[in-house]
């Protein structure tokens, strides 16, 4: 092996929690396969700090990468591996691991797992386990090519304490060449995290009936504990909450540690993109809802009812 | 201008999911469809028909019977004007890269400057074959777009990305995009067009007739050991009235979870 390289995303200079997450893990895989953890930072952002997580090395690529486009991560990426030659490459299930991380594979002529939800050491390989079907079927993929690539989606591993000292940064020069140009970026003013990374998430369905209650019961109750808005994809065609909102098979898929779903039935494909959930509430008046049996806690009553109370006893508590 | 657009049929959203004893395969209980996201990019290729008044090419690796009725039964009903299916032995165990490398050999031989895909199948949740097929073909991708407008060869589309944030970038056809809910509204295929399509031509080319051998798409990445979901611990509901369940929720979020 010559060991495992990270992908470290950052935003204007601080870390994801991705970066911290993944380098958790890649140095858990490392220790049982007898080889050492690197990561690779796109642009400017303090990467000797990722040492205190178990990186030695940190591939530094120069330039301006504060603008995404998928080919010119590509160049950039490729440019990184060339020179570290990892055997095994692990990124963020993000928006750009789920686009140019592809495109990386198919330059490199390489195997790569999408989203895996586990990663183990086997036969001095790193194997992955991973969803298809929605979750509804798990299957491992081993990849014969190198690098072997795994992205791995938000909150499959938990954040590693920092210790150890400073990484040593390699500059790496790469012609990365933009195939398109951003125009504009358009960032909701929220301050709650993405429903993809949140940690918390508190979910409406069809029965909040009205785009008005659903701002006043559901919207009110998830910012009392800092979570984050999600939504049946019947609460989201009747207008109710927006399409970037929508939890599901057609919406987001979502791992967060707790998931409160108010007046959500629980169909297939709503649970296809919660299932994976540490912690689910369930509140739903009728005691024979699907959702019911995926409920680490389940209350059967209305949820007009309930929501006022659990924000005043969210907030009693919190305080 | 010829628009390509590449379609998978796969179970639907409901369809029930079992694995073998061993894992060494699995069953599918449900019906087939076009996929949810791969409908958005059909329905972008007609409308991009439409504009410009050329030429649509659907294109699908592997496929049987069923996957041949779905295509004359959605995409070709829908308008596209040929479907072409690469069918070979050698594509049974095939990964994400060797089905991107047919995809990007069928393409250009087509000839297409623009190729509409979905976001993702819901069958394998991949999310690979697109960029591959782009990098294959050395063009600009642009991922899960809500808006699209092309003039020319220059186009500006809207991508919606993690956090809700939405981009608006600009390029140069050929390019490939893949479609988000949202994109558009898929319509239905009406019955006379349905029957038309039965008439319409379906290539099934084998690798060799795209230049490919067996050897090309030798899959690197392989899935082994299907089985269920992990068990989630028994979750129980409460007891007693709203004040009593609501206290008894709190408690339990902290002290035997501990996630508040
Ligand atoms: C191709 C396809 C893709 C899909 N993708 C998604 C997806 O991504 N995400 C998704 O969510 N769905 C998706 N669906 C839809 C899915 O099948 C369900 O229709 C949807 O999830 C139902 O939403 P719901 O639970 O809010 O509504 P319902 O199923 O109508 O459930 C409402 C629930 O609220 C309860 N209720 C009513 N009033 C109250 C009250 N006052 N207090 C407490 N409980 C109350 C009811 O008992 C009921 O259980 C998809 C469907 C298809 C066909």
């Amino acid at each position: 092996m010559s060991g495992i390289l990270i992908v470290a995303e950052h935003e204007g200079g601080s870390f994801k929690k991705s970066a911290t997450e993944l380098l958790g893990k890649a140095t858990q895989l490392a220790a049982a396969l007898g080889t050492s953890v690197s990561a690779v930072v796109l642009g400017d952002a303090p990467a000797a700090d990722l040492g205190k997580y178990g990186a030695t090395t940190v591939y530094q690529v120069g330039g301006d990468f504060s603008s995404y486009d998928p080919a010119a991560m590509t160049d950039a990426l490729a440019a990184a591996i060339a020179q570290a030659q990892p055997d095994v490459v692990l990124a963020p299930a993000s928006y750009a691991g789920k686009d140019a991380i592809p495109r990386l594979a198919a330059r490199l002529d390489t195997g790569m797992a999408t989203e895996c939800t586990d990663l183990r050491a086997e036969g001095g390989a790193v194997v992955g386990r991973r969803p298809l079907f929605a979750g509804k079927l798990y299957g491992d993929v081993k990849i014969s090519g190198k690098p072997a690539i795994f992205t791995v989606r938000a909150n499959s591993f938990s954040q590693p304490a920092a210790g150890g000292g400073a990484a040593s940064v390699v500059a790496v020069a790469a012609e990365a060449k933009a195939l398109t140009k951003v125009l504009e970026r358009k960032a909701p003013s929220s301050t709650v995290a993405d429903l993809t990374e949140a940690d918390r998430i508190v979910s409406g369905g069809r029965s909040l009936k009205t785009a008005g209650d659903f701002d006043a019961v559901i919207r009110p109750l998830a910012a009392s504990i800092g979570a984050t808005v999600g939504a049946s994809r019947a609460a989201v065609d009747a207008g109710m909450a927006h399409h970037n909102e929508q939890v599901g098979q057609t919406g987001k898929t979502v791992n967060p540690t707790l998931y409160i779903a108010m007046g959500i039935s629980g169909a297939i494909q709503h649970l296809a993109g919660m299932r994976t959930s540490k912690v689910i509430v369930a509140v739903n008046k009728d005691p024979e809802a699907p959702i019911f049996e995926h409920a680490t806690y389940g209350l059967v009553a209305d949820l007009f009812e309930v929501a006022p109370k659990l924000q005043a006893a969210f907030e009693k508590a919190l305080s | 201008m010829k628009v390509g657009l590449c379609a998978k049929v796969t179970a639907d959203t409901d369809a029930r999911l079992k694995a073998s004893a061993d894992g060494s395969s699995f069953e599918v209980n449900g019906k087939v469809v076009v996929g949810p996201y791969d409908a958005f990019a059909v329905e972008e290729a007609i409308k991009t028909k439409e504009k410009f008044k050329c030429e649509v090419v659907s294109f699908t690796v592997g496929g049987g019977d069923d996957v041949v009725a779905q295509l004359r039964g959605t995409v070709l009903a829908l308008g596209a004007d040929k479907a072409v299916v690469v069918s070979d032995p050698a594509l049974a165990g095939t990964d994400s890269l060797g089905v991107a490398r047919t995809l990007a050999a069928a393409i250009k031989k087509e000839g297409c400057d623009v190729v509409f895909c979905g976001k993702q199948a819901i069958d394998d949740d991949n999310v690979q074959v697109p960029a591959m097929v782009a990098e294959l073909l050395g063009w600009a991708q642009v991922s899960r777009i809500v808006e699209l407008e092309i003039e020319g060869t220059d186009f500006k589309a809207t991508r919606s990305m993690d956090g809700g944030v939405r981009e608006v970038v600009a390029g140069s056809l050929p390019a490939v995009f893949t479609a988000e809910r949202g994109l558009n509204t898929p319509r239905y295929p009406k019955l006379p067009a349905v029957i038309a399509a039965k008439k319409k031509p379906l290539e099934t080319p084998d690798l060799a007739a795209l230049g490919l051998s067996g050897g090309d798409v030798a899959a690197k990445a392989v899935t082994t050991a299907y089985g269920a979901p992990p068990e989630r611990p028994k979750g129980r509901k409460l007891e007693g009235d709203v004040d009593t369940m609501v206290s008894e929720l709190v408690r339990l979020l902290r002290e035997e979870v501990k996630v508040l």
